[in-house]
């Protein structure tokens, strides 16, 4: 199809600094990924931060993003806010916890229970430096560098992150939880996280990633997570995005799954100014099932951006996206769902639905739901609402004496209900919930002037 | 015994009814188009100078664009230099009655069945029968003038009405809109005026059929359709080209304004020469269409029946400004064999209360690629507003792709913004049904897809309606596997 090509982007404060460090990374640990670095750094430099003239970024202005001079998280010393970490944090209820504190990996916080025989869980770094099985055929094989200048940089810097690594038939019982914290420093600082899941034939696995941090400084996580889903094998993915309301979170996740394999991914946004997720799957093979799933609630002036893509690439498949939005104060939402069918994707299942309930009139939403389908043995629908809280269910509250701000909590609660309980994992599914209703109580709704 | 594959092929492979070259003289400028083309063209036609102005603002702004490239279309670059901007059937004298007009042209108006002669008063008709681009009949002109109705053609309105042309030209689709308006603000040769006065209903329908004859001629019409206070106005538009094996670039501009209470049925059938099996030829249709709902109340109804052309790039859209006005957008879009469509609507929800209505459905057969791209806009002040749209897809065959684009941007809480897509194929056990009652496939599938299609025929005027089924039947039938 006749597309334009990429517009060239903007070349950011940061660039020369962030090329320079993925330059003196060559070399050093493994030479083996240095031709995927080397690719990185090439696409990042050529793409340049995107501006709204990419018709992918047309709702979302990274401008501020370009005006900032970040410096590397990595090795930043700064006092660890070790009490908001423990909130955080899963303790025995999940199998393994990694703790990155500003891109380090933080030994005392991290915790290891039992794993089960033959599945790895470690340090990306290490796995990079250790073992080449699984790292070298996967690592940068599934992102999308080509037009995506964000996951170029992340793959040209390369922090830490999870190495998730399942044998065939390896199941685990207990999730494994992974969280980047970014603490308060005085200058403003950039993350690149990485994480790479790699769950072989038959196994089983639950990963949680969260990004959290605080402080008034602006700073900026750019994570990048790739997943490989193998034939019959079972991932669920969740993602807790809780950072300071004054940062940047940009991330991508993408995922390939294989023939018969079931893969499900949450997306809980929550934080940052400007947050902007890119999620791709790719169903490469037949009889697979695919979740996709995201709740986002901004206030303020944030502004929260999901861009996914379910590329059917096999028959016989089944995809469900369910992403709800709501928005308060002067917050802006973007969704942009796109589901292709292949030619060869004949007997295609794919649903999707986003559902956005604006609590403000300055608050904005832009969805932009897609289908592109190639075959035609498919059923394939998407459906996007905005609207606002029901009139009559208000009423109907207020004539049973409860209070009008009562009402719109529960009301709004509901709402972000039909996402929350989806989540499998009731620690998990508690705590999101709790996040809605404070969230809320503290002022979510319009009439607070955020 | 045949297999309904094979029936399905014969079908399938049918060629352009409507193929036929209508032999008159024609008066051509040569190709290409410059500053020059552009003033010969405003000389032909006797323009006054601040037309010439509009046109040469225009040709300069052109200059300054870029073809867009964003639509979900492959084609290859179109060469604007390689174009006659002008043609028209040489006028051999000022015509006073039909009798003098050309019988080799009656006879064209015969075969697209316009009902140019007596029996029109039967049907019910006005006809502004423009052939390639300059009219040359209007019917039934002195019956509406007695309801104080202008309608005429383009060219007649820059004469005889020019402050009506002046001041409501370009307030809607200015020459700056998008490259394609901008072409057609410069070299448009002709098209339709139409004003209805304060508190009239018009009595009939309005009809204009375009008509592409002439070999490798840019067709550039331009429509301006005004309904003053309370006054409502149903019009057509259908058109048919003759078979070419270049391609033809058509780039037309429809400006439509409904002031307070007014009421505006725009109805389109598209039937242009689509390219052969092939792909090869084919109408390059790249139409601006948009309409101003400006006062309160006021309302604007597109709908289309989109079966030609080989590229589609349209998008009727509705600028509700008015408190409590309405848009609302009909579409069939058919794409067979090597055809393409981008089609859709933008509704942008500025005044209070408005209302829009999208119903689109997408048919794809053979390689076509039909897409559906639409913008619903809901701007702050627009309290109350409300839309639903709803976009289905239909495929035949597994080579042929149908793709869903919609942009939906709220900026008000009390709006409430609905849209829905699906796409399916024609089952086999649908089909099935129907031949195990003696049904032909044939007619099954025709069936279907009219049943596909109903809520959008249904906002057809009857003619219409009946003349769209039977396009619908001949273009898409077949090619189900």
């Amino acid at each position: 199809m006749a597309r334009t090509a990429v517009v060239k982007g903007k070349i950011p404060p940061w660039a020369s600094n962030h090329a320079e460090i993925s330059r003196r990374r060559l070399g050093n640990g493994s030479t083996w990924f240095d031709p995927v670095r080397e690719e990185a750094l090439r696409r990042f430099e050529a793409l340049g931060l995107p501006t709204t003239r990419r018709e992918e970024y047309r709702f979302t202005n990274l401008a501020p993003l370009g005006r900032v001079d970040f410096r590397r998280a990595e090795g930043v010393k700064a006092p660890i806010e070790t009490e908001r970490i423990e909130k955080l944090l899963f303790g025995d209820r999940a199998a393994v916890e990694l703790v990155f504190v500003n891109g380090v990996l933080d030994e005392a916080l991290s915790s290891r229970g039992d794993l089960a025989d033959g599945a790895v869980v470690m340090p990306l770094s290490t796995a990079i430096r250790e073992r080449r099985e699984g790292v070298e055929e996967h690592l940068g094989r599934h992102i999308g560098m080509e037009t995506n200048f964000f996951a170029a940089l992340n793959t040209a810097i390369l922090d830490d992150g999870l190495f998730l690594h399942l044998p065939d038939r390896c199941i685990l019982e207990k999730p494994v939880h992974v969280l980047f914290h970014t603490t308060t420093v005085d200058q403003p600082i950039a993350g690149h996280p990485r994480n790479l899941l790699i769950a072989n034939r038959g196994s089983a696995a639950v990963v949680i990633e969260s990004y959290a941090g605080e402080g008034e400084t602006p700073y900026w996580t750019n994570a990048a997570t790739e997943a490989v889903v193998g034939e019959g094998s079972r991932l669920t993915h969740y993602k807790q995005q809780l950072e300071s309301e004054n940062a940047f979170h940009i991330s991508a996740l993408d995922v390939t799954q294989s023939a018969s394999s079931r893969f499900v991914t949450f997306s809980i946004s929550f934080g940052a100014s400007i947050a902007r997720s890119d999620i791709r799957i790719d169903l490469d093979g037949e009889a697979i099932e695919s979740d996709m799933n995201g709740l986002f609630l901004a206030r303020g002036d944030q502004h929260v951006d999901h861009h996914t893509t379910m590329n059917h690439a096999g028959p016989r498949c089944e995809s469900r996206e369910f992403y709800k939005g709501i928005l308060a104060g002067r917050a802006k939402g973007v969704f942009t769902g796109r589901i292709v069918v292949c030619k060869d994707a004949q007997k295609t299942n794919a649903f999707q639905a986003n559902r956005n309930l604006l609590l403000s009139d300055d608050a904005a939403i832009h969805t932009q739901p897609q289908l592109e389908i190639l075959a035609d043995d498919v059923k394939c629908s998407h459906g996007a609402t905005v609207g606002r809280l029901d009139e009559e269910a208000l009423f109907y509250f207020r004539s049973r004496g409860i209070d009008p701000e009562e009402a719109e909590k529960m009301l709004i609660g509901a709402f972000a209900g039909e996402v929350v309980e989806k989540i499998d994992l009731p620690l998990l599914r508690e705590r999101v919930a709790a996040l809605v209703s404070a969230r809320l109580a503290g002022g979510a709704t319009g009439k607070e002037t955020a | 015994m045949k297999t309904p594959d094979d029936e399905l092929k014969t079908l399938a492979d049918q060629e352009y009814k409507w193929g036929f070259v209508t032999d008159i003289d024609s008066d051509t400028i040569p190709k290409g188009l410059s500053e020059e083309v552009v003033r010969l063209i405003s000389l032909k036609k006797g323009e006054p100078p601040w037309m010439l102005d509009f046109r040469l603002k225009a040709y300069r702004h052109w200059l300054t664009l870029v073809e867009p490239r964003w639509a979900h279309l492959d084609y290859p670059p179109v060469d604007y230099q390689d174009a006659h901007y002008y043609s028209a059937p040489k006028p051999k004298k000022k015509l006073a009655s039909l009798d003098e007009v050309d019988p080799e042209l009656l006879e064209t108006f015969g075969k697209l069945g316009i009902p140019l002669s007596e029996q029109k008063m039967l049907a019910g008709v006005a006809v502004d029968a423009v052939f390639d681009s300059v009219s040359v009949a209007t019917t039934f002109k002195e019956k509406l003038s007695e309801e104080g109705i202008i309608f005429c053609s383009f060219s007649e309105a820059i004469r005889e009405h020019p402050d009506l042309v002046r001041k409501y030209m370009g307030s809607v689709v200015p020459y700056t809109d998008n490259f394609f308006a901008a072409l057609n603000a410069a070299v448009f040769t002709d098209g339709s005026f139409c004003y209805i006065p304060k508190g009239v209903r018009c009595p009939m329908e309005l009809s204009t059929y375009f008509r592409i004859n002439q070999a490798q001629t840019g067709q550039f019409e331009r429509t301006l359709l005004v309904a003053d206070e309370g006054s409502s106005v149903s019009y057509l538009e259908g058109c048919t080209a003759p078979m070419r094996d270049e391609n033809q670039l058509h780039a037309a501009v429809v400006e439509l304004i409904a002031f307070d209470d007014a009421k505006i049925k725009y109805s389109t059938i598209q039937n242009w020469y689509p390219g052969d099996k092939e792909g090869k030829g084919g109408i390059y249709n790249f139409v601006t269409k948009r309409g101003a709902c400006r006062g309160r109340n006021s309302h604007i109804s597109w709908t289309q029946v989109e079966t030609g052309s080989a590229i589609t790039w349209k998008y009727p859209g509705c600028i509700l400004l008015g408190d409590n006005s309405v848009g609302e957008f009909y579409s069939v879009a058919l794409t067979n064999h090597h055809q393409q469509a981008d089609t859709g609507t933008k509704m942008i929800h500025i005044g209070k209360n408005t209302r829009s209505t999208i119903v689109s459905k997408g048919i794809s057969a053979g390689r076509g690629q039909n897409s559906y791209r639409g913008l619903v806009q809901i701007m702050k002040g627009a309290t109350g507003a409300r839309n639903f749209s709803q976009c289905d897809s239909m495929l035949i065959g597994d080579r042929c792709g149908a793709h869903t684009f919609p942009y939906i941007d709220v900026r008000n809480s009390s709006a409430t913004v609905e849209h829905e897509a699906s796409t399916t194929k024609i089952g086999e056990d649908q089909l099935f049904y129907c031949n195990q009652r003696g049904i032909d496939l044939e007619d099954a599938v025709g069936m279907i897809v009219n049943g596909f299609c109903k809520e959008v025929f249904r906002e057809l005027p009857m003619e219409f309606a009946v003349e769209a089924q039977k396009l619908l039947n001949v273009s898409l039938e077949g090619s189900v596997g």
